[in-house]
């Protein structure tokens, strides 16, 4: 009796809470389907169901583009972050070469460096490159981490060497070693470099805001920002929440699907998306 | 292999040019931008310590740096001591752990900017949720985002919302990893679940709690999207953030050498906190 009360109130504790976290993306979700008279309304509910919102911002922002140029972005980036954290963190585990000691002291001190110190000298490179308006500006200057290196490197080491031996006796370069071998050894990395890279690129706003003007070539967050900050929404707030529903959606998408390996890469990286 | 130096340097050569261009040069050039005035379009002007000169008497240097002490003092708390309820409740479940974990962990994954704009609306002072159940209940509205002493606060604990479930999932993870026995051996002592939380649990998730003062400290002196997009800055630059000054100096007035200084000044106060932390944290 005593524990079923007691078990009763821990559910109950959690489920208050998880209404909290919930019941903001909700709202957020009813709203954009609300005309602007109703959306401050704590009910979910409205009888005045309308698309209006979606309309207007479609007509006044050019999300879709914006969309693309989100995945455009964020595709390159994981795609360009994983494959070189691979080939990288290989050369630094299983090959002995002078070098790599040095390497891994470097990686590991850039790993602590703030990125307030490079990002006014950055941009001022990627201004000299012609870069400003250029979704590479965007691409470039993320090509690679140094967290996905190490993160690679650590998980590379427990691959034995005798496979790798073998692999080579077979006439297998090291290039296709890496790739058809020892990569598809180590799917728990790839999975996490690539989630954390994905949503890093994905939710960023701050170096968007900075390396692109034009509206056409704006990222999803960025352009929305902008929507909001910049007056086009003229505070329609049904709007306003419908291009924020529309940002959230991919990505809570993405997460319905793969929540374990969502919470297992932040779990293992330890940073922050 | 016939020459492992000769591989090993060619497979890594890619990110040694990749670090030379975006790592390397740019330290250097943010050193030599410290000595120089610069609009980003005519030469940089040589003025030796000007740019540090004025930082140590800018007002607003200060204040962002006091804005930002004043959100880490605040999350920093709220974070673990809700982190650790919730990873507490979760570990002592079984049926439904994972789905709730999701729920919890899900403001994680969204954008800040989505963050922001919904509680841009929570926090309205008119007619936002917020104050419309204070009033309902008989309370007097708060002016969360307009008064300059509730502003960072109210910002904060948006931050709180947003990544609690990251720090919940990290203690959680460190629950998993302490031995049942510890436990087991500390009832049959008749120790009393307080005692045995203050004395077992704390403890070993030290290492997850330092991990978290870390990585919130160095959140906090990146924040950027919420001030920019809540309060731009203000009331009276109540929420003008670091990283947001450095844009709005760069960016707003095309000051870049000034910028620049402060980007490096932050960043050099980013790392001795951190290393501080390390040191008082890591001992215990």
């Amino acid at each position: 009796m005593k524990r079923n009360l007691s078990s009763l109130v821990t559910y109950f504790f959690l489920a208050v809470f998880a209404a909290g976290f919930l019941y903001p993306f909700l709202w957020m979700l009813s709203g954009s389907f609300k005309p602007d008279f109703d959306v401050m309304k704590l009910s979910l509910l409205s009888s005045h169901f309308t698309l209006g919102n979606y309309a207007l911002v479609f007509s006044r922002i050019p999300i879709v583009r914006a969309f693309f140029n989100s995945l455009i972005v964020a595709m390159a980036v994981t795609g360009s972050v994983v494959v070189f954290g691979g080939i990288v963190g290989y050369s630094l585990a299983k090959i002995k070469w002078k070098g790599s000691r040095y390497l891994t002291v470097f990686l590991l001190f850039t790993m602590t460096l703030p990125f307030q110190l490079t990002l006014i000298p950055l941009y001022t490179m990627v201004v000299k490159f012609g870069l400003t308006d250029n979704l590479l500006g965007l691409i470039l200057p993320n090509m690679m981490t140094a967290l996905s290196i190490i993160m690679f490197r650590q998980f590379f080491v427990s691959i034995p060497d005798s496979l790798i031996e073998a692999a080579r006796m077979d006439g297998c370069s090291e290039l296709k070693l890496i790739f058809k071998v020892v990569m598809p050894l180590s799917k728990p990395a790839v999975m996490t470099v690539a989630i954390i890279t994905f949503l890093t690129s994905w939710n960023d706003v701050l170096w968007p805001l900075i390396v692109i003007r034009n509206q056409n070539l704006m990222t999803l967050p960025q352009l929305i920002t902008v929507f909001v900050l910049g007056g086009e929404a003229e505070s329609h707030l049904g709007a306003e929440l419908a291009a924020s529903t529309m940002l959230a959606v991919p990505i809570l998408l993405l997460y319905m699907f793969f929540q374990r390996y969502f919470i297992q890469s932040f779990i293992s990286s330890g940073v922050k998306g | 292999m016939k020459r492992p130096g000769k591989v090993g340097l060619t497979l890594s050569a890619p990110y040694i040019i990749y670090a030379l261009t975006f790592v390397v040069f740019p330290l250097l050039f943010s050193i030599y931008l410290i000595f120089h005035r610069w609009d980003g379009m005519s030469a940089p002007v040589w003025i030796g310590m000007k740019n540090l000169d004025r930082l140590v008497s800018d007002s607003l240097f200060y204040q962002s740096l006091l804005n930002t002490l004043q959100f880490l003092v605040i999350q920093i708390p709220l974070q673990i001591f809700f982190a650790l309820i919730f990873a507490v409740t979760l570990n002592s479940i079984k049926v439904l752990r994972s789905f709730f974990r999701a729920v919890y962990f899900m403001p994680v994954v969204v954008s800040g900017v989505v963050v922001t704009i919904v509680w841009l609306q929570l926090y309205s002072f008119d007619n936002g949720i917020l104050n419309n159940m204070l009033t309902q209940v008989g309370l007097p509205p708060l002016p969360w985002l307009v008064s300059t002493s509730l502003a960072m606060p109210s910002i904060a604990i948006m931050a709180t919302w947003k990544n609690v479930g990251l720090y919940t999932v990290m203690f959680l993870a460190g629950l998993q990893s302490v031995p049942e026995e510890y436990y087991e051996a500390a009832t049959i002592d008749g120790a009393s679940a307080v005692r045995k939380f203050f004395r077992i649990t704390v403890p070993l998730l030290a290492p997850t709690m330092t991990l978290v003062v870390i990585l919130s400290t160095i959140n906090g002196f990146s924040l950027f999207v919420e001030p920019f997009v809540m309060t731009g800055g203000g009331p009276l630059n109540a929420t003008l953030s670091s990283v947001l000054y450095i844009y709005n100096q760069a960016f707003s007035f095309g000051h870049l050498g000034y910028a620049s200084a402060l980007g490096f000044v932050f960043a050099i106060i980013i790392l001795v906190a951190v290393l501080v932390q390390r040191k008082f944290l890591e001992t215990e």
